[in-house]
Formats: structure tokens, sequence, C-alpha cells
């Protein structure tokens, strides 16, 4: 356990020391609090409705800019430390692999976390104070942990990559292939695909096929409790899906855990 | 105290796919014993380091660590009493060198604070202490490898592994090192080093094992490995002059270089030369030169040339 708070405790304070930390926070905060104050102003008033919008486009950027922040973040976490060669020697010590990725996917996780909670909380807290509406603090508490899980889980995906490869520039170069599928390459085949098929996709199977995208769920989770008049594309129709947030919630989840377990199996077969 | 060796190899292999790194390899090693693994560049000694830590499993043979296979999960504890510098690492380059060392003390088992107070009582062992709140990056090639070595010592190791420690070392930082090396083994360490610089190690080293292409070729003590390669021991008389060429007896000895005057003479044969050379008047000095680990070396990769080539002669007629 020591161990593994010890490499949790590195990650995290290199992610302060490098500033990815702060960035991320200002980006978020900036970001929001910027969709937020200009949603309602173009909205003429400050409420409600108003609120869904703002969910509705924060929602939209967060998931280009989560699944990318996240994979910068992690996908040289272990390849850069093989091309070091404190890969080898961490397996020297009595620290296990399984111990190793744990450790850092609390302290790099802890730095997503914590750069969403704040930045986007910022802005969650000065709408409530303005407005004095709990559902403020409803939508953003749910916008926020799945934005949370969204990090988490490219987080663990950024390790696949990084445990998969023996090259840096490699891991960066499958990174960004991977951020571009998820961002829109999948999207526009699901569209295609209902464009296309005639009658073939049902709702039901339109959903089912968004499970396989952690960005289609976080979108789901948060469109799903708004006004579907802010909300267009593929998305309106598979948002009165039978599914309920909770289960949706459940789909993001194991989408951190899967990869994660991934990641580990990769790494137990891996020798330097 | 155990009498079993602390490390047994035996028939131990190791085959990549495209290559044999390491060939039937057997060896000991007691508490307390240095050992110096000698060989060219990709001659297998990185891999047996490998392969006692447990990192690699073997492809033939069996390797016994403290009691335990190193490739299993049972030896996690050996792993608190092994240290290991490998060739190649560079250390977090944006932390100092303290926040490193910290770093490794913690992930061996050392509570935070007590992390701290050691890494500092071994970067004064090494002599970085100085430097020890400056990032790594600005760190010299010597300070990095003493930054090595600092992590190696961490928890005093019941066993050293050291993969070409004095490599970018200054000839004093080397000297400093092999004390070191020697005050480990007094207190009952042990030590394998491996490296490709001779000049120096053999004050320091119980035994040596050579290495080539995988294969061992030679492993003992100095005096061992000196015995079975017959070398003869180089004795120079000084003040005899001409009487050398004329003498029978040392005739013999000499070579038939003309300048030459030195008697290259059986190690069994020593003590009977030098009584024989007290023997002259005239003289004033003898200089004795026992065939050094360099000359040893040689001697052994060059008879495994020959035993090649006779291989493959025989193999062509
Ligand atoms: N992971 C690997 N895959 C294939 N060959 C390897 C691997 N690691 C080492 N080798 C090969 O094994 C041989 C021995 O390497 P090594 O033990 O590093 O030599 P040394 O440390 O004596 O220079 C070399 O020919 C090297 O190329
Ligand atoms: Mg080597």
């Amino acid at each position: 356990m020591n161990q593994i708070l010890a490499v949790a405790g590195k990650e995290f304070f290199d992610g302060l020391r490098n500033r990815w930390l702060i960035s991320i926070t200002l980006i978020f905060a900036v970001l929001s609090i910027g969709l937020t104050y200009f949603g309602a102003v173009a909205s003429g008033e400050v409420g409600v409705t108003s609120l869904s919008t703002t969910i509705a486009s924060l929602a939209s950027l967060a998931v280009f800019l989560i699944p990318l922040i996240a994979l910068l973040l992690s996908y040289d976490s272990f390849v850069g430390e093989q091309e070091s060669g404190t890969l080898l020697l961490l397996l020297t010590y009595p620290l296990s692999k399984t111990q190793l990725l744990l450790g850092k996917f609390i302290g790099q996780g802890g730095i997503i976390a914590l750069a969403t909670l704040l930045g986007f909380g910022a802005s969650a807290l000065i709408l409530y104070l303005q407005v004095n509406d709990v559902e403020v603090l409803r939508l953003f508490s749910t916008f926020i942990a799945s934005a949370v899980l969204l990090g988490l889980s490219f987080t663990a995906i950024a390790y696949v990559i990084s445990l998969a490869v023996n090259e840096k520039s490699k891991a960066a170069g499958i990174a960004l292939l991977i951020w571009f599928f998820f961002a829109l390459v999948f999207d526009l085949a699901l569209l295609a695909l209902l464009v296309g098929v005639e009658q073939g996709v049902s709702q039901q199977g339109l959903t089912q096929i968004m499970m396989f995208s952690p960005s289609d769920i976080f979108r789901l989770v948060n469109l799903a409790g708004l006004d579907s008049s802010d909300v267009n594309g593929a998305l309106a129709i598979a948002i009165k899906s039978s599914l309920t947030q909770g289960q949706l919630f459940l789909v993001l989840i194991t989408w951190v855990m899967l990869p994660l377990i991934g990641a580990n199996f990769i790494f137990m077969k891996k020798t330097l | 105290m155990t009498t079993s060796p602390l490390i047994t190899l035996s028939k131990v292999g190791k085959q990549y796919p495209k290559l044999t790194a390491l060939n039937l390899i057997d060896m000991q090693l007691n508490q307390g014993e240095v050992l110096g693994l000698f060989g060219h560049n990709g001659a297998g000694k990185t891999t047996m380091m490998k392969l006692i830590l447990g990192v690699i499993s073997p492809s033939h043979g069996e390797v016994n660590v403290m009691g335990v296979a190193p490739d299993t999960k049972a030896a996690w504890h050996m792993r608190e009493q092994i240290g290991y510098l490998p060739e190649n690492v560079s250390f977090y380059e944006h932390l100092t060198g303290l926040e490193v060392l910290t770093y490794f003390a913690r992930l061996k088992g050392f509570y935070p604070k007590a992390a701290k107070q050691h890494a500092i009582e071994l970067l004064e062992q090494v002599g970085v202490a100085h430097a020890m709140k400056k990032p790594v990056k600005t760190f010299s090639k010597g300070m990095r490898q003493r930054l090595g070595l600092a992590q190696a010592f961490i928890g005093k190791p019941k066993l050293l592994l050291l993969d070409e420690p004095t490599v970018g070392l200054d000839p004093i930082a080397t000297a400093d090192f092999y004390q070191t090396v020697d005050q480990l083994k007094s207190q009952g360490t042990s030590v394998i080093l491996c490296s490709h610089v001779l000049p120096g190690v053999e004050q320091h080293i119980d035994r040596a094992m050579i290495l080539s292409s995988g294969n061992m070729l030679a492993i003992g003590t100095l005096a061992e490995l000196r015995q079975q390669a017959n070398l003869p021991i180089k004795i120079t008389p000084h003040g005899l002059n001409g009487t050398l060429r004329h003498d029978a007896h040392l005739l013999k000895y000499l070579s038939n270089d003309e300048s030459d005057s030195i008697l290259k003479v059986p190690e069994q044969d020593k003590v009977a030369m030098l009584r024989y050379l007290l023997t002259f008047e005239s003289i004033c000095d003898i200089d004795i030169d026992k065939a050094n680990l360099e000359q040893v070396y040689q001697y052994y990769l060059q008879q495994n040339k020959n035993v090649g080539n006779d291989k493959k002669l025989s193999a062509g007629a």
C-alpha cells in the first residue's frame, strides 16, 4: 500500500510540477465560465432553459477536450519510463506490476479528476450563486461525475497504448488516432449507418452500438436529462432509449475498468 | 549464518528468437563474495543480471536466489534485499536528486520520513549531497552514475548487482567506488559487477567470470584462472646485463628478442628462479609481474577463438 501511494504521489506531484493540473483546470474553467456566461447572455435571460443549452454545449466541448487531455497526459507513462530505463529498475523493486499500474492510475487520474472538478465546478458555483436554483448543482454534478469518468477511461486507454508499444513516438501516434476515432470517426460511422441502412438500425440497436464509445456514453448521460430541442444528430434518437442514467454510469465505469484490466494484462505479458 | 550459496545458477540458458544470449551457465555466489563479470558487448552480462533479478525467465536450467526462483511471486521479499544499478538509466530529469532517491527508498518499503533521511545519508555517501536539491537534468554523467549507485545501496541490500558501475566516473570517483565495494563486502554484502573496463578491478573482486557470446569461458579466483591459463610470470632482473644471455639456464626463459631482458617463468618455477637469480653477485633489483586480469581475459578469449576455428576447420574437412 505504501508503494502504491508512493507511485501515486509521485505522479500527482509530477502533474502539479509540470503545470498540467493548473493548465487543465484553467482551460476547463475558462471554457465553462465563458460558455455559461455567453449562453445566458445569448438567451436573454438566466434560467433553467438556458441551463440545458449550457450543459449541452459544455458536453460537446468536453467530449473532444477531455479524451485529448487524458491521452496527452498519460500516453508516455510507461513507454517513457521504458525508454529511460526506470521501468526496468522499478520492476526489480518489491513492487508488483499491478501496484505500479494502480499507483500511476491514481496519481494521473487524480490530476484529471481534480482539474475537472475545479474547472467545471467553478462555473457551476458561479451559476448557482446567480440563479440560486439547485437544478444547477444537480445537472452540473452529473456532468462533472461523468466527465471525470470519461477522463479516467481515456487515462486507462492511454495505459493500454503505453504498455503495448516500445517507442514513445509510436504511442503518441496511436494515441492521436484513438482520439480521432472516438471524437469523430465513430459518430460519423453511426450517422452513415443511420442514413445508409434503411430500417436497418432500431433505436435499441443504435443505443447498443453507442455503448462501444465512452464519448457517446458521456454524451448520452448528459443529454438524456435535457430538452431534446438542444440536442441534435444521431444522439437525439438514441436519447429516448430505455437506459437509465444509472445504467449509463455503470457502462461508463466499465469503460474505466476494462481498459485498466487490459493494460494490466498487457503489462504482465511484457518483458523488458 | 547460512552456508548455502546466495545465488545458484545451474545449466542456465536464455534463448531469444534469433540468438542464444546465454548458454549452460553454472555459477554460485556466496555471502560476502564479489564476482566480476567480464565480456565484450553482447556477451550476455546484462542478461545474466536480469535473470538473477527475475525480470526475465531462463529458457533452460534453474536460477535460485536466496532460496527462491527470482521470477516467481515468492521472490517478493528477496527483492527488498537486492540493489541493482542498470547500465543505461536516466532518472526522472525534472526531479531533484533527493526527490529521486526518496521515491526509490519509498518503493523499497521506507515510510516517507525515513525514506528522505536514508536518501540524504546515501547521497552523502556517494558524494552528491551538495547537489541534492538540484534537478537531475543539471547533473553531469558522473553525478548521475553516483545517484544510480546510491539508488542501488538503498536499504543495505544483501546482494548488489552493478551493471557497468564505473562508466562515466573519473579516476578518483572510480577509486571511491571500489573503496565502497570493499567496505560493503566487509559488511557481508555480495556483489556482482560487470564491466568491460578491466584495469583497476582485480584487487576488488574475489572471483571473475569470463563470458563470450553467451558462453562461460572461465570462472574462478584470479589465481586459479592464471594457473589454468598457465600464463608465465614476467621477471625482470636488473644489474645482470650481458650475463643473462650467457647463462644456459636463464636463456631457456628468455624470449628470442635480443633487446628483451624479461624472463617468462611458469608460476611453479617462480621461487626456484628467484633463488637462482639471487646467487648472482651483481643483481641489484628484481621486478615481478604476474599476468593481470587483462592478460588472463585476452588469453581466454584467444583460446575460445582458436577452439572455434578448430571446430570450423574440422567441420569443413
Ligand atoms: N529482449 C531481447 N531480445 C532479443 N535479443 C536480446 C534481448 N536482450 C538482449 N538480447 C541480445 O542478447 C545478447 C546479450 O545481451 P546483453 O546481455 O545485453 O550483453 P552485454 O550486457 O554483455 O553487453 C545480445 O546479443 C543482445 O542483442
Ligand atoms: Mg550490458
